[in-house]
Parts: C-alpha cells; structure tokens; sequence
C-alpha cells in the first residue's frame, strides 16, 4: 500500500518475503501507536501554546501557582506504562518467530562471507562459489523453500541488508550469524553493505537474484561446470596465471587458487563486476583490470599495468568464463 | 536572603594590557570564567563540525557525485560525530554547568577550583590533538590523515591492518585526554551541589539544573570509565601486541562494540540531561508558574540515569545477539519512555494554565518539546528489535539522533543562551535577531531531518560517500542539503547576534527574566566571588519569595 508511493527497489514497505513482511506487520503497528501519541501530545502541546499565551492586559498578573497533582502525575505514569507492556510483548513474538525458526530440511543452505568490498558466496551441498550476485530459488508459500545463510567475515564488520527480502544481520569476523529468507516472487533485489567497513563501503553493493525453479536449477547445473577451455583464450589465459591475478582470484580448474578475490570462474554469468559498482561489460572489465580506480577508488584490486596486446588477450580469456 | 552582593566590583580589566588580560583568562580558577572557555571553546568547534557537515551534504547532493574522494569524506563524518559530541556538546553543557550550578545554589565557586581548570585544559588539549591528526597522521607528506573509522570505530577496522598509520591513534588519545577532563569534571560538579549548598537549600530545595547536573556528573563517572579502559586497551592491541578487539587472533569485535555503547548509550543521556535541566528552568520562567510535580521530576531523571545504563546493546540488534538478548533490551529501551515521558507531560503542565511568554528562550523551548516527542517516538521504533532491524544502519538513525542532538540538545542549548547571555555579559541578546534565528533554524531543520528518515525507509545505510542512481534517493538528498545550508545560515545569524550584542545589546539589569533562581539575585556579570554574603533560602523560588512576601513558596512545600 505504503510501498507504491514511493519509486525505490530498497523500500522496507514493500516486503516480497516472510521476514520483511512479519517486520513490516510489527512496524505498522509500533507506526499506528506512536502517531497517535503523536497527535494526542503534540495537540495538547498546540492548545497549551495558543490558549495559555499572554494576551494584553495580561501581562502584570501572575497566574495561579500550581505546584503538581498526584492524581494527573500518576495517569501520565500509568499509560505509559501499559503502552510499553502491549509494545514488548507483542515485539518478544516476532523476534522469537524470526530469529528462533527452524531450518527445515529443504532449505537451501548459502555461506555469506563479507570482504572489503565485495561478497563471497558459497553453496556447500551443491559445490558452488560464486560472488556479489546471489542466487536463490523463489519459494512457493504452499511448498516454502527458504534460504538460511551463515554469515562470516573474512575481515572488517560488514552488514547484510536487502530490505525487501529481510532486515539486516551483520558479518562480524569470529562471530558467525544467520540470517533466512523466502522470496514470494522472482526478480532481482538490490541492497548493500550497511556496516561501514572501511574506505569503498559505499559501493559494496549486493544484488539477489530471485529465479523460478527451472531457472535455479539451469543457474546451479551451469555453475557445476568446470571452466570453460577455448583455444582462442589460450594467450589471455597464460598472462593471467603468469601474472599477480592468480594471488587473489580462482578459475576452477586452472591453477588460480587465489581467495582474496572474487571467484572468476563463471564470471559471464553475473551482470556486474566490482561488486556492483559497473555493468559486466568487455569495455569495463578492461578498465577495472587497466585502472580499477577509476570505477571503484580505494578497492584492493590492483592496477595490473598490462601492456595493451596482453590487456586485450586477458579480456578476451574473462570474455570465455562463462 | 540577601541581594547586596553586587557590592564586590567584578574584575575591573578594563585599561589593562592584552597579555595581562590573556594571563588571567589563561590561568583563571575561577567557575564562571572557566565556564565561558568552555563556551567559546565549544562555539568554536561547533563552526569546524558544521563545516564538515556541509562538505557531507554538498557530497551527497545528488548520485554519483564526486567532488570528494572517499577517504576525504569518510574523515569528514569521522570528525563530524566525533568532534560534535566530544568537543561541542559535552563541553558546552560543561560550561554551563560550571557557570550555573555555584551560583544556582548560592556558592562562590566550585568544589575543586584548582581541578576545575586542569578539566578544561586536558579538555581543550583533547580537541587539539583530535585536529592535530590532519597534520600529524601523515599530514606532514602532503595527505591529510584525519581518523577514518567512523566515531564508533568499530574493531577491527581500527586494528593496524586495516587502521595503518597514527589517524586512529590521534583519535583514541584526544577521547583518552578529555574523557580524564570529563571525569573529573563529573567529580567536581557531585562534590559541589553535594557540600557547597547555601544554608536552607536542602537537596528537595535545588534548583531542578542542579539535580540534573548531579545524575548526569553520575553517568559520567561510570560510563566515561569503560570508553577509557577501552580506548588503552586498544592501544595495547595496537602496539603491545593486545589481542583484546583482534579477531583474526581470537578476540572479539563485539567486545568492542560492548565497551563502546555502555559507554555510548548512557552518553545520550548524560547529553540530554542538561538539556532537560536547561528546559526545567527556562519553561517555568516564560509559563511564569513553578515546575509542574517537582519530586516527580528528580525522580524521573534518577531513573533515567539508572535505566539508561541497562539499554546500550539496543545499538547492536543487528549484531547477533540471541533472541534473549534482543528481548531484553527491546523492554528496557521501552521503560526508559516512561520517566522520559514524564518528563514531557511535567512540563507541558507546567504550561498549563500559565502566561506563556514567547521570547526567543520560550520560542526554542517549545521547538525543543515538539521536536523533542518526535525523537522519543522514533526511539520507540528503533526499540522495537525487528523494526530496528530494517531501521539500524540506515539514514532512518542518523534523522532520529539529529532529532535528538540538534532538535533536542541543541534547541534547549539555543534556550539556554538567550536566557543566560545576559547573566553572563550583562547584555541583552537581540529579540529581532533571535527570531530570525529560530525560524531559520526550524526550517532548516525540519527541511534536512525530516526528509533524512524517508531515505532510510527507502534503504539508504549511513557512512556512504556516494550512492547509486535509480534508488529513489536523489531528490531527498537535495532537499536535505539544501535544509542544511538553511541551518548554517541561521548559526551565522546566531554568531552575529554573540558578536553584535555583547558590544551594543541592551543593558540587562541583574533579572531581565523576572526568574525565580539565585543567578538572577546578582549582578550581570556576577561578581569574581558571587555572593558578598552567603544567601540564605526557605523554598525552591527564593526570588519568588521575595517578589511575593505576602504568598511565598515556602508555605506550600
């Protein structure tokens, strides 16, 4: 209702999951509450200004010296108090719900690890890793499918935020944390890093794709592949495992086992790079690899300073990751 | 009780050279000097934290702007919080508490002069170091090295891994230095308003700024001790080879985040007392009737003081703590609405049936109790765990404790300045200037802050230099910025009402207000040892009593 007024992919009153929707249905309420002690103490506030102002011929007379009144002093104590009480209690419900939920034995089970600047995910039972896009299989309320994800950090604080899917949980290193959701409808949702956790917090972005069964089932069958060989790349291949990229980055297969980086391994299959921060084109993947600077600032991908034969043949070999 | 004392000159420094002048202000022990530099001090650092403000705002203007670098605005909001509620806040409401409570409660001077300004200096040596860094983190290379790690600095980004360099130390040592001022402070203003009473005013006599002044001086003592333990346990961590925040080595970063909010929570209060103090003198004078259900009063705000040590880990729902925790937390941050409202509904029965006055110090009051209600209801949101789940993180915080520090703190510190500026200088603040000021500060804030919670219901975190297009944000954030240019303009109009009145505003006389308290039975300024005599009180007015012998306040208490 709320969520149309306003033209935002990140607005909390659009929920498309049981999370975000058991949260909004508690908001609602804290909303309803709150204004209407809103309107009862701001109009007495309003009526105080207005009928006890001076008026002229006033302004010599003192008025009556009122000191208190036991009677009035213990209502506006009372109310309060049973506000609060009907506040908590219905409040402890939902964090029990939310927090307390069992996983059932279909869920699909998402590590979640938070780097400086980018998102590591990975799928244990179906031997995935992938990076800054999440997939995950939309759940049907009469079947639920839910997703549990453990949160990790593999440095700093970061923070795990979709607002149409959930609320936020952070990722805290040495201190692991869950967090689930059940997505009622396809699409791609969009969040990002809330916890600031360092220089390029703000382009830590987070996409979820939400896909219909068929469509996971063909996305997890593709990314079960092994990289992908093609002859045309065998040049851009060999600069990138003779050169520093195989430090930080993994190509399934090959002998870049790096973890520093996000997993290269089906990088056609994601829609951005830099997690988030620019369009999974040939011209960007030239830039972020020539001169990252200048799409993301201060991210640790360094500029790898290629001559232009081998920046080409590199594209070319990220071009055949599908 | 006596009212000659205006007999003693107050320091005639008039025809003296400027160093001897200097000398005396430099080394001064004297409560209401020391006071003032706690003033000046703050105005000062409260134009530099404005000014990082703006270059916050300019960055955030519109999507993908790029007129600062990450790192630069990443120090600016750094500074920003830091320098606002360590060396703004914190030292302002300490001036006025020095300047106010002796004479409020018919003292010459305070417990521990001596102690008294060595607070203030290890104070004003913390704000120095803090701005030090700019030069001193790698400054000196040419690259501004301002703290970086947001004013929570959250371990462990402030680890050397991720903190290299001195910005993070200059941070810690600038809290370390004045959290000792601070401390001491809070010692001196309990041994004062406990032992340095004038005969007759028994605690249920104060003036309700001195009872709030001693809660408040009691959080301090215990909150201010657990941010220095954590600030030299960080600096073991750092160079001794500690492990205390290290998680890569075992340690905890929520142990951090512990230590910082028992410290950071109770600091909400300890900042928003004082502006309760200044509310509970100032709304009575301008309803001219005397505070509404007094022992009510001290005792709402001694169970605010207990209960707000119980409530800081609602700043970490997002943490994951268990179920327990989170429910735990979510009722005492709810309580805690209670005394507070209390407190409200007392003061708007003290408007009740009175003659309200709307000069400029009744004008920012009332800003105060509507903006005021608005952030209490907010806080009740974030109270709620799951909301706060959403909520936590997100512009929708950053719009309420603005709500909480400009529209609360800072509009009763505005009261306070209008009511006191002419104690303090013996001159009138401009009326017509005054009223310039507050609507332009209304406006503005209203402008920036309202706005600032849509954007954080529609999914904007803090702490980001830039945001992507397409998410709803951008007309907002105009609309936020330009509420904040609206806000500087309405301080210039304030630093000029400071400047332009203490040389040609009307002569006060020792009560301009008509008030009821002690500070108004002296001269204006108060002369270097307050009282000639030791007064003597039968009630909570004594000025009262004397204005009205035939229907004194002593009858009814």
């Amino acid at each position: 209702m709320v969520g149309h007024a306003f033209a935002s992919p990140t607005n909390i009153f659009a929920p498309m999951s049981t999370p975000a929707h058991s949260i909004l249905d508690l908001s609602l309420f804290v909303l309803a509450i709150t204004a209407i002690i809103f309107i009862v103490v701001s109009g007495l506030l309003l009526y105080a200004v207005v009928k006890f102002r001076t008026r002229a011929g006033d302004e010599d007379r003192e008025p009556a010296q009122v000191y208190g009144s036991t009677q009035i002093e213990t209502a506006w104590t009372i109310i309060p108090i049973l506000i609060v009480v009907v506040l908590y209690l219905a409040t402890a419900r939902v964090i029990h719900a939310l927090q307390d939920a069992p996983e059932p034995p279909n869920a699909l089970d998402v590590i979640a690890i938070g780097h400086q600047y980018w998102w590591e995910f990975r799928y244990p039972k179906l031997g995935i890793v992938t990076a800054n896009e999440l997939h995950i299989p939309v759940s049907d309320p009469a079947r639920p499918m839910p997703t549990f994800l453990q949160l990790l950090s593999a440095d700093t604080d970061h923070s795990f935020w979709v607002p149409e899917l959930a609320g936020k949980t952070d990722l805290i290193p040495n201190h692991p944390n869950r967090l689930w959701m059940d997505p009622q409808r396809t699409g791609v949702f969009l969040g990002q890093c809330a916890q600031y956790c360092g220089v390029q917090h703000a382009k830590m972005l987070l996409r979820v794709s939400v896909d219909s069964p068929d469509v996971f089932a063909a996305w997890v069958h593709d990314q079960q592949q092994p990289s992908f060989s093609d002859a045309r790349a065998a040049a851009g291949q060999r600069v990138f495992e003779q050169t520093a990229c195989i430090n930080c980055h993994t190509v399934a297969g090959t002998s870049a086992n790096g973890r520093f980086g996000p997993d290269l391994t089906h990088l056609m299959s994601r829609a951005t790079i830099a997690s988030g921060a620019a369009q999974n084109t040939p011209e960007n993947l030239r830039l972020w690899i020539q001169e990252p600077d200048s799409i993301k600032p201060a991210s640790l991908m360094p500029a790898m300073k290629l001559s232009d034969t081998d920046l080409d043949a590199v594209v070319t070999y990220m071009e055949t990751l599908r | 009780m006596s009212t000659n004392a205006m007999t003693i000159p107050a320091g005639n420094i008039e025809g003296r050279v400027w160093v001897d002048t200097l000398h005396q202000w430099l080394t001064t022990v004297d409560h209401k000097r020391l006071g003032l530099l706690y003033i000046a001090y703050s105005l000062l650092f409260l134009l530099v934290a404005g000014v990082e403000a703006l270059v916050i705002r300019v960055q955030l203007m519109h999507s993908h702007n790029n007129l600062v670098s990450p790192q630069v605005f990443n120090r600016m909001f750094t500074m920003h919080g830091t320098t606002m509620i360590f060396f703004v806040i914190m030292p302002v409401l300490f001036g006025f508490g020095n300047y106010l409570v002796p004479l409020m409660i018919g003292a010459r001077d305070m417990a521990f002069p001596r102690l008294n300004a060595f607070s203030f200096w290890l104070t004003a040596l913390g704000g120095l170091l803090l701005y030090f860094s700019f030069l001193g983190g790698s400054g000196l290379y040419g690259a501004g090295n301002a703290p970086d790690v947001g004013w929570w600095a959250y371990a462990p980004l402030t680890a050397r891994a991720f903190s290299p360099g001195h910005s993070s130390d200059y941070w810690t040592l600038a809290l370390l230095v004045s959290g000792f001022g601070s401390i001491a402070t809070g010692i001196n203003i309990i041994a004062t308003v406990l032992c340095m009473r004038c005969p007759g005013m028994e605690l249920s006599r104060m003036p309700l700024l001195a009872w709030l002044y001693l809660v408040m001086s009691g959080l301090v003592l215990i909150t201010i001790t657990p941010l220095s333990a954590a600030q030299i346990m960080l600096l073991i961590d750092r160079y001794l080879g500690g492990h205390f925040f290290d998680a890569q080595a075992g340690g905890s970063a929520v142990l951090w985040m512990h230590f910082f909010w028992i410290f950071g929570h109770p600091e909400v209060y300890i900042l928003i007392i004082p502006a309760f103090a200044f509310m509970s003198e100032i709304v009575p004078v301008f309803s001219r009737k005397p505070i509404f259900g007094y022992p009510v009063m001290v005792a709402a705000t001694v169970a605010i003081g207990f209960v707000s040590m119980s409530v800081w880990a609602h700043h970490m729902f997002t943490v994951g703590m268990s179920s327990t925790s989170n429910s735990f937390f979510t009722i005492t941050s709810m309580v805690i609405a209670v005394p507070t409202g209390i407190k409200i509904f007392n003061w708007l029965g003290t408007m009740w049936g009175g003659r309200i006055q709307f000069k400029t110090p009744m004008l920012f009051s009332i800003g105060f109790l509507f903006q005021f209600l608005i952030a209490g209801l907010t806080g009740i949101m974030q109270a709620t765990a799951p909301f706060d789940w959403q909520l936590s993180l997100s512009y929708f915080v950053v719009a309420h404790f603005h709500y909480v520090i400009v529209g609360g703190i800072m509009f009763a510190l505005f009261a306070a300045f209008y009511y006191w500026y002419p104690k303090m200088t013996g001159r009138m603040l401009s009326e017509k200037l005054g009223t310039w000021h507050f609507w332009l500060f209304v406006i503005g804030f209203h402008l920036t802050f309202d706005v600032m919670h849509v954007t954080g219901l529609l999914g904007m975190p803090r702490r980001i230099y830039t945001y992507e297009p397409g998410r709803g944000w951008d007309t907002l954030n105009l609309l936020v910025t330009i509420g904040a240019f609206l806000q500087g303009v309405a301080i210039l109009v304030f630093v000029a009402n400071l400047v332009i009145s203490y040389f040609k505003g009307e002569r006060a006389g020792n009560d301009p207000w008509d008030a009821w308290t002690l500070e108004w039975a002296v001269s204006s300024p108060p002369p270097a040892y307050n009282f000639a005599t030791i007064p003597v009180v039968t009630s909570r007015r004594p000025l009262w009593d004397e204005k009205h012998p035939e229907d004194p306040d002593s009858r009814y208490e």
